[in-house]
């Protein structure tokens, strides 16, 4: 039995660090192993998407070995329908970071491609450690090479904006920290076994107080400020701007993920009285979110921060879901996570080859794009009809699951998270038009590129998944929904235990 | 069966996918493909239609598509001679169009392109009408829209044009959000999207739950049928080339509404409040609408309001429970106002773009075949006896008379009356007038080649044998409704006697009527062009700007919002929220002044050794 899941997890790490024994100047080579690294791990995990049984609900690919048996902490890896998914979308964005980063990253090639395979390891880790302990040290050692990437190889204010992005994370997960530590005794305290194993915690039925809504809200504010959940956003878009374009592309297509994950994962098992009681606070702040975000949107001078600031909006969505409690709500916001994965990852790399090319990101520099570079404006057509949920793409499929769950909790959120759909075509068109359409303003846009063949390689899996998702949306949900119905019922049957 | 069914969408999907993919090597020969397509699917249309079985509806499921919990819908589609009709209308009155697009985009950069966007509206529209439960019908519902706004646009380097097109989307995006709403309180109500379960389970719905629902389809019927108050994108999607203008933009989009209305009857009529609604919102966008054409100087826009008003015509229908009659008068409107959109491209294409009536006029004599066609086009709508329009206005006419709704009769009426004139002002000052362009552009008038003028042939046939053929009223309704009584039940025995003679000839009187006023005005002597459309009083100036609907939009809903976002974006998130972590950092750093010698200070060193200390502990645990 070939342990899977921690050859995918450790591939990108193990082979990044073997990176270091190759020379600098070896531009080529590093540049070809690093992406053929992040292509193996993509091929590795292939076999669990494939050989992942959707209608069994606990974890598969398992592997449980002790580590620190006196402390009760196991590696324990495994996936289930709720991570098979974010592990995918996972090795299928890092390939492509890499490409787009290609010819860009000029300065300390060498320490970026050893950093972003670390990252890659790290994210991984996050997605598939079952063991509370474990998890931790992935989610605090992702977090060292991503501030590398943006305080390394990051634009003018990359200082601040790392600095910024470090802090605000660091302050959850020390809080996080807290409660898992006080999960840790009380479970402990309570059975006589010291353990960090998930699957055994969440068999544990907490009397619902104080001692859980404080931890529900420790975990929860570290996912929050990842997520981000309004009003804990602000890092975002700084990180964005400064981020070069691979760190972008993993920055919105993973990292948030991580947020909403972990409410999946551990908030909404490990403390259903809590997330039942502070679920309208939450659908709250997600609504606001989800306008509040579009809004903002709207009037962004600067393109990658109209983009940070959508991821508001669309997380605000994922967010709703998962909090509305119920199978269309629950399953739409976890494909929501792979679409917007897929469509803010996509509109960072597009933006990210105008930027290349223009040294700019303003939308007031551009105009009458079509003309010139018609394939990109195609292309970049399609991601932002995508990004603005039209039916037939991804994105249209998780709104609309999203919306149906919120609609049976509350019909009045659900028809002003509904207006967002109006926001979202209003800020994408807007700046699209200016962009793309009318005649060429600047004489400097006249000698752009279109794509190149390294673009359109880039480009055309996400499209294409883009496409898939939206027409046949069933390969993916129907993974998930065994989970998923196991996690509404354990929520359901955990809260219910109580009254 | 089933896969003459699936065929008809396929064609021009085909045909849209090659344009796109391979547009740049097809280039100028885009029609060989897109034309075909047309073709194909109506005659499978046909093939459908001539196999309808009244009475019975048929379902055909290609595969599972959003699947969640209890939540579950496919790509299924819905026959009965309802979809039928719609079809043969689509792909017929699309494949015309198809044709004279071939003569009228000849010159265009991107003719592929246009061919490619043009087979991708038929494939979404022939999909909205096959759709069997109500998600799929959303989704083409919004993707008829993306063609829409993509066809506006077409000419992308136009500011106008762009404008134009993100104004359609997001005005209808307004409407689909209600649309939206409604498709979710659907199945929280019933637990399904299948228009068989839902129309079937409308009759124990809650009146309340029932009127709510209905009235959120509604809006989104009137996003996409420009009804008031979401129709002002209609008349600026004129910047797009007139044949899409004639195709989605009068014959078959803006149709969806009523179509949609229609065919969810069962939960309109749930609700005697939400058929109400429809009705009156009908009459006041057709009088509305009317007036603004009156006046309006622009061909296209003429026929864009025309279009508006008509389209209230059939909303009327729909909301008095007349279904049939709406259906008809979707269906000969299709056939008129698309003629009258491609003469009006004939005459915008002999002049060389020009498209203002005021530098029109003596066109009769050096465009026939245009001339004769668009006259055709445009008696039928204004109503002449006889001809298509007047019988299914008048089918609507009646249905108003007969339900003892004689207020909603007069004012449709009236607009009848303001039809007859627009229509007959707009044909005198284009063709019949003498000629107030400048001497050069007079030179330059030409008929357009064959392939435009073909369509505009069969599309006056249809005009004038249409009605005949369908549309006389008998005691057991007409021809067109007898076809579609399985699916909207004929009430034998409402139409005869003084009441209908009465309704007849009130409307030959208002036609007459009409007609006689404008030639009147525009005929009866010689005008000069600066008289025409020059705002002389305040009921002018009112109808010349469309009642100043826009600029009201514009001030109370866009800039108000923009003002808040800037002031959110600028103010509040950079200033409040991110002020108070910036204070909250700083204080920090302050704090951690005095005890910083206790640490070398380099973030970098405390990462490396946190990062490297877990990879060793972690190897060296797991080698054990």
């Amino acid at each position: 039995m070939i342990p899977l899941v921690s050859l995918v997890t450790f591939l990108p790490g193990a082979a990044g660090l073997a990176l270091l024994f190759v020379p600098r100047r070896s531009v080529g080579v590093l540049r070809v192993a690093s992406l053929a690294i992040t292509l193996v791990t993509f091929v590795l995990s292939l076999p669990l998407y494939f050989g992942f049984a959707g209608d069994i609900s606990g974890y598969q690919f398992e592997e449980n070995r002790p580590w620190m048996p006196t402390l009760g902490a196991a590696y324990h890896v495994g996936i289930d329908g709720i991570s098979l998914l974010l592990v995918l979308l996972t090795t299928f964005l890092m390939p492509l970071a890499l490409a787009s980063a290609w010819g860009v990253i000029e300065d300390r090639l060498k320490e970026f491609m050893v950093t972003i395979l670390i990252l890659e390891t790290g994210m991984l880790g996050v997605f598939v450690s079952l063991d509370l302990f474990l998890f931790y040290v992935f989610w605090e050692a992702m977090l060292i090479p991503m501030y590398f990437i943006i305080g390394v190889w990051g634009g003018p204010n990359r200082i601040y904006a790392a600095v910024k992005f470090v802090l605000y994370t660091m302050v959850g997960s020390v809080l996080m920290l807290v409660a898992i530590l006080a999960l840790y005794y009380q479970y402990g305290a309570a059975t006589g076994r010291y353990t960090f194993d998930l699957p055994v915690l969440a068999q544990y039925v907490m009397a619902p107080g104080r001692a859980q809504d404080f931890m529900f809200l420790a975990f929860g504010l570290a996912f929050a400020i990842k997520v981000p959940l309004f009003p804990f956003h602000t890092w975002l878009p700084d990180a964005h701007v400064e981020a070069p374009t691979a760190g972008s592309v993993v920055l919105a297509g993973v990292l948030l993920k991580m947020g909403t994950y972990g409410f999946l994962r551990f908030c909404l098992p490990l403390f259903p009285d809590a997330s039942l009681a502070f679920g309208p606070v939450v659908w709250t702040l997600a609504v606001i979110g989800v306008i509040y975000g579009a809004w903002v949107s709207t009037v962004q001078p600067d393109m990658k921060k109209l983009v940070a600031y959508s991821s508001v909006s669309h997380l605000g969505f994922v967010m709703l879901g998962i909090f509305t409690f119920n199978q269309q709500g629950l399953v739409g916001s976890l494909i929501q996570m792979v679409n917007h994965g897929l469509s803010t990852g996509a509109l960072f790399l597009m933006v990210g080859m105008i930027y290349e090319r223009r040294h700019s990101r303003l939308i007031a520099d551009f105009g009458g794009l079509w003309r010139i570079v018609p394939a990109f404006s195609a292309l970049f057509l399609v991601v932002v009809l995508s990004s603005l949920g039209l039916p037939g793409l991804n994105g249209f499929v998780g709104e609309f699951l999203i919306l149906v769950g919120a609609f049976q909790r509350n019909p009045w959120l659900a028809a002003l998270a509904t207006s967002g759909i109006i926001f979202a075509a209003v800020y994408l068109l807007w700046m699209y038009q200016r962009v793309i359409f009318g005649e060429v303003t600047r004489d400097a846009n006249l000698g752009l590129t279109d794509l190149t063949t390294r673009e359109w390689a880039v480009l055309v899996p996400v499209v294409a998944l883009i496409v898939w998702i939206g027409v046949y949306p069933v390969a993916f949900t129907g993974k998930t929904e065994a989970t998923i119905e196991a996690l509404i019922a354990q929520v359901e049957a955990k809260a219910s235990a109580h009254r | 069966m089933s896969t003459t069914v699936w065929l008809i969408p396929a064609f021009p999907l085909v045909g849209a996918l090659l344009n796109i993919f391979f547009g740049g090597v097809i280039g100028r020969r885009a029609h060989w493909i897109a034309v075909p397509a047309l073709a194909g699917s109506f005659l499978a249309s046909c093939v459908l239609f001539a196999n309808v079985v009244p009475g019975e509806t048929l379902t055909t499921t290609l595969f599972a598509w959003v699947v969640a919990g209890d939540f579950e819908t496919s790509v299924v589609a819905y026959i009965d001679p309802l979809t039928a009709v719609m079809l043969l209308v689509v792909t017929g009155v699309g494949a015309l169009i198809h044709l004279y697009s071939v003569g009228y985009m000849h010159d265009d950069p991107g003719y592929a392109r246009y061919f490619a966007y043009m087979n991708l509206f038929v494939f979404s529209m022939t999909m909205l009408v096959l759709a069997g439960n109500f998600l799929l019908l959303y989704v083409f519902w919004e993707a008829v829209g993306l063609c829409s706004y993509l066809l506006i646009g077409f000419w992308y380097t136009r500011p106008a044009a762009a404008q134009a097109g993100k104004k359609a989307f997001i005005v209808n995006r307004v409407g689909d959000f209600g649309f939206g709403l409604g498709i979710m309180w659907i199945w929280s109500a019933m637990g399904t999207l299948d228009y068989d379960r839902v129309f079937k389970g409308a009759a124990e719905l809650p009146p309340a739950t029932a009127t709510g629902i209905a009235l959120l389809l509604f809006m989104g019927a009137c996003g996409k049928s420009a009804q008031l108050p979401l129709h002002t994108w209609l008349p600026d999607a004129m910047e797009g080339p007139t044949p899409v203008s004639a195709l989605i933009h009068a014959a078959t989009m803006v149709t969806a509404g009523v179509y949609m209305v229609a065919r969810s009857r069962a939960l309109f009529e749930r609700s005697p409040v939400a058929l109400e609604v429809v009705a009156w919102v009908g009459v006041a966008t057709a009088l509305f609408a009317a007036t603004i054409a009156l006046i309006q100087t622009d061909i296209k826009r003429v026929l864009a309001y025309s279009t508006v008003s008509q389209l209230g015509y059939m909303f009327t229908a729909v909301g008095l429970g007349a279904y049939a009659a709406g259906i008809f008068h979707l269906v000969t409107h299709a056939f008129f106002k698309a003629l009258l959109f491609l003469g009006a491209g004939s005459v915008i294409h002999g002049l060389g773009g020009e498209q203002d009536l005021r530098k029109m006029g003596g066109l009769s004599s050096r465009m026939v075949t245009t001339t004769i066609t668009t006259t055709i086009g445009a008696l039928g709508l204004a109503g002449l006896p006889g001809l298509a329009g007047f019988f299914s206005k008048d089918e609507i006419l009646a249905a108003a008379f007969v339900t003892g709704r004689r207020g909603i009769w007069a004012l449709l009426l009236l607009g009848a009356f303001f039809t007859a004139f627009y229509t007959a002002r707009m044909l005198f000052l284009a063709f019949y007038s003498g000629p107030r362009m400048t001497r050069e552009a007079a030179h330059h008038v030409h008929e357009a080649p064959g392939v435009m003028t073909l369509p505009l042939a069969v599309l006056a046939v249809l005009t004038v044998i249409s009605g005949v053929a369908l549309g006389i009223p008998s005691e057991h309704g007409t021809r067109f409704a007898r076809f579609l009584a399985p699916v909207f039940p004929v009430h034998d025995g409402g139409h005869g006697g003084f009441a209908a003679l009465l309704v007849l000839v009130m409307a030959v009187l208002v036609f007459t009527a009409g007609i006689a006023l404008a030639w009147v005005v525009y005929m009866a002597a010689p005008i000069r062009a600066d008289a025409i459309g020059r705002p002389k009083t305040v009921v002018h100036a009112l109808l010349l700007n469309a009642y100043y609907v826009d600029p009201l939009y514009d001030r109370v809903i866009v800039r108000p919002l923009l003002a808040l976002s800037e002031f959110l974006a600028r103010v509040f998130d950079l200033r409040l929220i991110d002020g108070l972590v910036n204070a909250l950092g700083r204080s920090v750093v302050v704090w951690a002044a005095g005890i910083r010698h206790l640490q070398t200070g380099y973030t970098v060193n405390y990462a490396l050794t946190m990062l490297a200390g877990a990879v060793a502990i972690l190897a060296f645990l797991l080698s054990r």
